[in-house]
């Protein structure tokens, strides 16, 4: 047990960015039934643009910069590659998704000339090395899972108790009816992007922090596995999506514990083919009705 | 007053609407009857913004809603009932009021309007923390005409209240839909029940295959003898 804890610590770390990014899957999908290939890119640009912005200019203002950029992209990427498809078959929108991916991925290798960027400048405080029970971490493994519940309290509420969250319940549900009781779908869309951006922001803050460099694939595998946390969980919703990044990150770091670290993936990938085959609605999934 | 005037409206190249002439005037209440598939449903929805016309207009006390997004038109005062009633099935009760007026920011005047609909349900109002799905088709009915009386419309337009209804709900349905009325309400009904709608409409309009066939008072339709025998059951 003691050689495990610091495994365990981290593992409720990673669970913590794996959430952050789950929730943007989960949301999208809750919405559009569309599962939204490009964020894990999204996740990756947010690394990128925190390498660049924390060498060129002060926490203070590179911190908040890195969350507008990623929320301006998540935005632009629905206008542009996902509204004009609203007719159209599910299967285009999801052609585009993948588009997107590599036409981010593209414009990332450009940019950077396909080198791994390192981050030479992380952030402050959280990146500080503290003892916790007698294990040796950094911060940000502590401040990850209490920021990310954080976080998802405000989201369930605004979800729950105000107006905008109660149009996002009703526009999942039936498009065409919330639409009939005035609500504009296009900015509870838009909205459901920006929240999910925003998160998928702040992981990539916590989650490169501690990382020696972002490269133009960094976002691919913490996006799957969120990917796989939403499925698991049950995609579609939001408590399913944290549960289930919380236990795959702890799965994940316990396996790496046991020393069959070269598992610890395997592990992830034969846990969404098994939750496919055996309970595909996932943990606390809705049933699947399509909309009419 | 809500006036249409030569509404053209196609599906993919198939004409659901060719051409049809239709008045709701203040405070009447007008049914629309035909078989399925003659465009009733395409009326109302072309109306509320849903469906885009080809040709035509659609004019609402004289400002042309044609081409006006379906939140402007909501606001402008047309609400609707929808086919299959369509309640948020897991919102609460209440949501589901709430949602109605969605696009108004007087407190005090939604307050005001929750109170109204609870006074012409009230089991809407015992039922408030329920979610939607959990009521009876009547319920939901009730909730979905609730739902629509809370954007406080001028017109509210109600597509085929009775289906799937026991008898007994269907006339509770017409009754308050009568009560309706008489606080004032401009009404457009869409019935299958024809007989029903006759009865209640002021003025009616029979629709067959995207056209106007036939028009009159609701007592008028109610008594011609080729309505008797498409739409009523009765046989020569």
């Amino acid at each position: 047990m003691q050689e495990l804890f610091p495994y365990l610590l981290n593992g409720v770390s990673v669970g913590g960015q794996y959430a952050l990014i789950a929730i943007g899957y989960t949301l999208v999908y809750g919405i559009l039934r569309l599962i939204n290939f490009a964020h894990g890119d999204v996740f990756m640009v947010a690394g990128l643009v925190m390498v660049y912005a924390t060498t060129a200019m002060p926490m203070y203002l590179a911190l908040p910069l890195v969350i507008a950029a990623t929320v301006v992209l998540g935005f632009v990427i629905e206008r542009a590659a996902y509204k004009p498809l609203r007719t159209a078959p599910r299967m285009s929108l999801m052609i585009s998704a993948i588009g997107v991916s590599y036409l981010i991925q593209n414009l990332a290798f450009y940019i950077t000339g396909g080198v791994p960027q390192p981050v030479t400048t992380p952030i402050p405080w959280i990146s500080d090395d503290i003892l916790v029970l007698g294990a040796s971490t950094k911060r940000v493994t502590i401040v990850t899972p209490i920021l990310t519940i954080a976080l998802v309290v405000l989201l369930v509420y605004l979800i729950q108790k105000t107006k905008i969250g109660m149009a996002m319940r009703a526009a999942a549900r039936d498009f065409e009816t919330a639409q009939l009781m005035g609500v504009k779908i296009n900015s509870v869309i838009s909205m459901t992007f920006v929240i999910g951006s925003f998160l998928a922001a702040v992981g990539a803050l916590l989650y490169f922090t501690n990382y020696p460099s972002v490269a133009i694939t960094s976002g691919a595998m913490p996006g799957l596995k969120a990917f796989v946390a939403a499925v698991f969980g049950g995609i579609g919703s939001i408590p399913g999506a944290v549960v289930g990044a919380f236990v795959i990150g702890l799965c994940e770091e316990v396996i790496k514990g046991l020393g069959y670290t070269t598992f610890s993936d395997a592990f992830t990938f034969a846990l969404l083919i098994v939750v496919l085959c055996v309970k595909p609605t996932g943990l606390f999934g809705e049933k699947v009705t399509d909309k009419v | 007053m809500l006036k249409i005037q030569d509404l053209r409206v196609s599906y993919g190249g198939i004409h659901a609407l060719r051409g049809i002439d239709l008045e709701v005037p203040d405070g009447k209440i007008v049914t629309l009857i035909g078989a399925n598939g003659a465009g009733k449903s395409t009326t109302l929805r072309t109306i509320t913004g849903l469906v885009k016309a080809e040709g035509g207009s659609i004019q609402w006390n004289g400002e042309e809603l044609l081409g006006k997004s379906i939140d402007k038109i909501v606001s402008a005062g047309i609400a609707m009932s929808p086919e299959g009633r369509r309640v948020f099935a897991d919102l609460t009760v209440l949501e589901n009021l709430r949602i109605g007026a969605y696009l108004r920011r007087d407190k005090d005047g939604i307050a005001k309007d929750l109170k109204r609909v609870y006074e012409l349900f009230p089991r809407l109002e015992e039922r408030s923390w329920q979610l939607a799905g959990t009521l009876s088709g009547g319920e939901q009915q009730m909730l979905a005409v609730g739902r629509a009386l809370m954007s406080r419309p001028k017109l509210m337009m109600l597509d085929e209240p009775s289906l799937g209804l026991a008898p007994l709900v269907v006339q509770d349905i017409f009754s308050i839909i009568r009560e309706i009325n008489r606080q004032g309400m401009t009404v457009l009904l869409i019935e299958q029940n024809a007989n029903m709608a006759l009865k209640i409409a002021d003025l009616a309009y029979v629709l067959e295959t995207g056209r106007i066939t036939m028009s009159g008072t609701g007592a008028e339709l109610l008594a011609d003898e080729k309505v008797k025998e498409a739409y009523l059951g009765k046989h020569r």
